[in-house]
């Protein structure tokens, strides 16, 4: 019953989403289209987190799926949306298939480290990279949607949002059908006791493996999206503190539900947009402030989320 | 072979940088078991207070030897403020919790000083050029270093060694020793936990200080250098094993000398390549260099 | 009666330490037998290395005449070898029908490739409730594991390793940390659940009593080698068993008798 709310939620949201976008100003349609993007990728790193692994570094696959979307034009003059979201999936899929090899054997401190160093590879690589246009990045352009010509139109900005709706209710129902499955239900019991898990006959490092790609997948597809509707790319999206910004989101969310992660990218979107204007130069001090206050006073509901069994442990 | 010198000295000259960003960041974890992101920001701390205090010293008129002396002042200022500020009033009432809880701790640190320092100092860079020429420079296979490098290799050497030499002849230090092996142990035979931890991480934050201090002459002081210097400190830190001190020490010597390679050879890798090493030791020594593998025991 | 498990030349070093030399057992279907000794004699060694936590220096462990030897842990829990822990080993933030249900559903998604699957009847939340209630675990159901009181946690533990299906299921000192009043209904409540699961049982012990009350048969462990095997009442009676461990428990069973009464 309450697995079939969630969904229910989620489509009543996205079907408001859709009919009131139109009437709404451009910049809160952008906030909203952002806002999407962020929750994507968000929704990834609920995933790891719950399978007890914080990520510093799934910068990695933002930037590398906006990349893959958005160098289908200059190398290959694709400028096709659907083609270009393929691409990221499929980059991000193959590479996070490969680093999972490797990730899946740390855990903890070193898991996140181990991340971080991987996204700032890419990151190395890029700022490098002076065909990309090295810092500065370069711009990304939709000329189709599925064949139709959208670049230019009225309607381009709010097609842009509505496909980014669609995407994310999609992605939200299969990670909460997955959640609720025998197989999803496994990453919190390796949160939980790994070893467990193992005498109980299921694997962890598949497990891991699994929801590693996964988040992977997520987290290019928002980048992917994310590029789209900046229309601007550059390093930055592998940087670590771009990760660390998804970190915020998580923790702020909360793994509870499938809808957090979009909940908590909204409210971190609208603080970010208004601090902007208001005051540049606080608004990482606001975070900050309440990033220590979730910690501090929210310890049963977000954290017991990350603490391992300590009696496990011996 | 000139080449080969220059990879040589200039990796040294980066290796010795890397130890004193990373030695506050390896011993603050091996104590306390925090990994500690707010050392960027004490890092710029430093690198700002340097720029401001010997900036002002300049500007006086006062003897330019003594900007030397102010930049240290101004390092072990930060540390004794910020140091126990951030222990006694945040990080003592984490103890106990998960070190990735810590680590968001620490995150949530960095994000609340990186805007204090704007506050502060503005977003427009400083610039501290004057001790860097100061102490003249030298020649070796054609080349001219500033003999500012020999200092910082000549700090790096002497921090290096007089915690080697604290750690292992003194008192204090073999009670640092013990907290570091087994804090409950420590704690049953009457060493005040606490109070270790209040000095630890005030000489931890002294020592980021003073590598922000020490950089201050040789960069633009601007937002972002603590998060740049960070991930840097955290890989060198890593690959040596988190919480060793001979472990940092190589990491730094490896780090230092395979990035001044590419610098020479392959340009283009540079900031692939420090990563690149800290994977591949990671694939190796899943704990880093110096570290011991503890089996789980049912 | 078939044999299910048997060792051969079993040894076990951990550098200059014999922590079990040329273990030679065989195991009956369907029987419960008692493993007893001090402290380091090689029991749960030995349990450690049938479910493939540790591997041996040497010999050999066949289960159902296939060689398990070098198997690891989850691929001998998936040929019907369980067990539950001296700690209990649970998923802590997790509800305790949760903890049940991870099992279910780790064999209901295995499908074939599950060795014992064949014995589960009904939907996921049926052998949910079936283990709850031969547990006496339905008060509990709805707690977090983390907050259960040290009886209930050996019970779920145990409850957790029956529910992926056992043909053996291994107890590593089941009735430790559990009051001597609880310890007999926590027993009666395991072997009634292994009866309806037909499973065969080796346990670790060191609460005479109990491996008295239980047990077929029991084996004596001393210095990593087996110095009695039989009935429990002729081991317990071996000149060598009283010397080497009897001697030693005797008090400890004495305390625990005297607190019963």
């Amino acid at each position: 019953m309450k697995r079939e709310r969630t969904v229910v939620i989620l489509t009543i949201v996205l079907a408001a989403m859709l009919v009131f976008a139109p009437f709404l100003p451009n910049w809160t349609m952008f906030l909203f289209t952002v806002a999407l993007c962020y929750g994507i990728v968000v929704l990834g790193m609920m995933l790891l987190i719950r399978t007890g692994l914080v990520s510093f570094g799934h910068g990695l696959y933002y930037c590398l799926g906006a990349y893959a979307a958005g160098t289908l034009e200059p190398l290959f003059g694709i400028t096709e949306l659907a083609v270009m979201l393929g691409s990221a999936v499929a980059i991000c899929a193959g590479v996070s298939a490969i680093l999972a090899l490797l990730l899946r054997r740390y855990r903890d401190i070193f898991f996140a480290m181990l991340s971080l160093a991987f996204s700032m590879i890419l990151y190395g690589l890029l700022v490098k990279t002076s065909s990309l246009g090295s810092t500065d990045g370069f711009n990304v352009t939709v000329k189709t949607m599925l064949g139709v010509h959208i670049a230019g139109t009225a309607y381009e900005r709010y097609l842009i949002f509505a496909v980014t709706a669609l995407i994310a209710w999609v992605c939200a129902v299969l990670i909460h059908r997955y959640l609720n499955s025998h197989r999803g239900r496994l990453a919190e019991a390796i949160r939980d006791n790994e070893l467990r898990v193992e005498y109980m006959g299921a694997s962890v490092a598949n497990t891991i493996h699994l929801n590693y790609v996964m988040s992977a997948i997520l987290a290019g597809l928002g980048g992917a999206l994310m590029a789209v509707s900046v229309g601007h790319i550059d390093p930055e999206m592998a940087y670590w503190t771009t990760s660390g910004e998804f970190v915020f989101i998580s923790i702020l969310s909360g793994t509870g539900s499938v809808l957090a992660p979009f909940l908590g990218a909204t409210i971190f979107e609208s603080i970010r947009s208004f601090a902007y204007e208001y005051s540049p130069n606080t608004w990482q001090m606001a975070l900050g402030a309440a990033m220590l206050l979730v910690i501090m006073f929210l310890p049963g509901g977000l954290w017991s989320l990350f603490r391992r069994s300590g009696r496990s442990a011996m | 072979m000139t080449q080969l010198v220059a990879v040589l000295i200039d990796g040294l000259i980066y290796s010795s940088w890397l130890f004193i960003m990373a030695i506050g960041l390896t011993l603050i974890y091996g104590v306390m078991k925090i990994l500690n992101i707010a050392h960027g920001s004490l890092f710029a701390l430093g690198a700002y207070t340097a720029a401001s205090l010997a900036g002002y010293w300049f500007e006086q008129g006062y003897p330019a030897m003594g900007s030397y002396a102010v930049m240290l002042v101004s390092a072990v200022l930060v540390g004794i403020i910020a140091g126990p500020l951030l222990e006694r009033g945040l990080l003592r009432f984490m103890y106990g919790r998960d070190e990735i809880v810590l680590v968001l701790v620490t995150y949530a640190t960095f994000l609340i000083l990186e805007d204090f320092i704007k506050l502060v100092w503005g977003v427009d860079p400083y610039f501290l050029y004057q001790p860097y020429g100061l102490l003249g420079s030298f020649d070796i296979a054609d080349l001219t270093y500033p003999n500012y490098n020999l200092l910082l290799l000549a700090i790096a050497v002497a921090i290096g060694a007089v915690l080697a030499w604290a750690l292992t002849r003194t008192r204090q230090g073999k009670i640092l020793i013990a907290v570091i092996h087994d804090r409950e142990m420590a704690a049953s035979q009457g060493v005040n936990v606490s109070r270790v931890y209040f000095v630890t991480f005030t000489l931890g934050a002294m020592l980021g200080a003073l590598g922000g201090a020490l950089t201050a002459p040789m960069i633009s002081v601007q937002p972002g250098i603590g998060a740049e210097t960070i991930v840097l400190a955290f890989a060198v830190v890593v690959i040596g094993g988190l919480g060793s001190l001979p472990g940092a020490a190589l990491a730094a010597l490896l780090v230092g000398i395979v990035r001044a390679a590419t610098v020479h050879f392959r340009p283009e890798l540079d900031l692939f390549s420090i990563y690149f090493v800290m994977a591949a030791v990671l694939i190796v020594r899943p704990k880093g260099l110096f570290s011991t593998q503890e089996a789980r025991k049912i | 009666m078939s044999v299910i498990l048997e060792s051969r030349q079993l040894r076990k070093t951990f550098g200059a330490v014999t922590a079990a030399a040329d273990i030679n057992v065989s195991i009956e279907a369907d029987t419960v037998v008692g493993l007893i000794g001090s402290n380091g004699a090689g029991k749960t060694t030995f349990l450690n290395m049938v479910t493939g936590y540790l591997k041996p220096s040497s010999g050999s462990i066949r289960f159902d005449g296939r060689d398990i030897t070098a198997l690891g842990p989850r691929q001998i829990t998936r040929l019907g070898i369980c067990r539950s822990f001296q700690i209990p080993q649970l998923f802590d933030t997790l509800s305790v029908s949760d903890n049940l249900l991870v099992g279910v559903g780790i064999v209901a998604s295995a499908g074939k490739n599950w060795a014992n699957a064949a014995s589960t009847q009904g939907t996921p939340s049926d052998a949910v409730e079936t283990m709850l209630e031969r547990f006496g675990l339905q008060p509990y159901r709805e707690m977090a594991a983390g907050t259960l009181p040290e009886g209930v946690r050996k019970l779920l533990d145990i409850a957790m390793a029956m529910v992926v299906r056992p043909r053996i299921l291994l107890l590593d000192e089941p009735t430790s940390g559990v009051s001597a009043e609880e310890k007999f209904t926590l027993m009666d409540l395991v072997m009634d659940a292994v009866r309806a699961q037909k499973v065969t049982v080796l346990f670790v012990e060191h609460d005479m009593e109990v491996v008295t009350r239980y047990t077929h048969r029991v084996l004596a462990f001393s210095e990593g080698r087996i110095i009695a095997d039989g009935e429990p009442t002729t081991v317990l009676n071996d000149a060598e068993v009283r010397k080497y461990i009897i001697g030693e428990t005797f008090h400890a069973k004495r305390r625990g008798g005297h607190a019963q009464a």
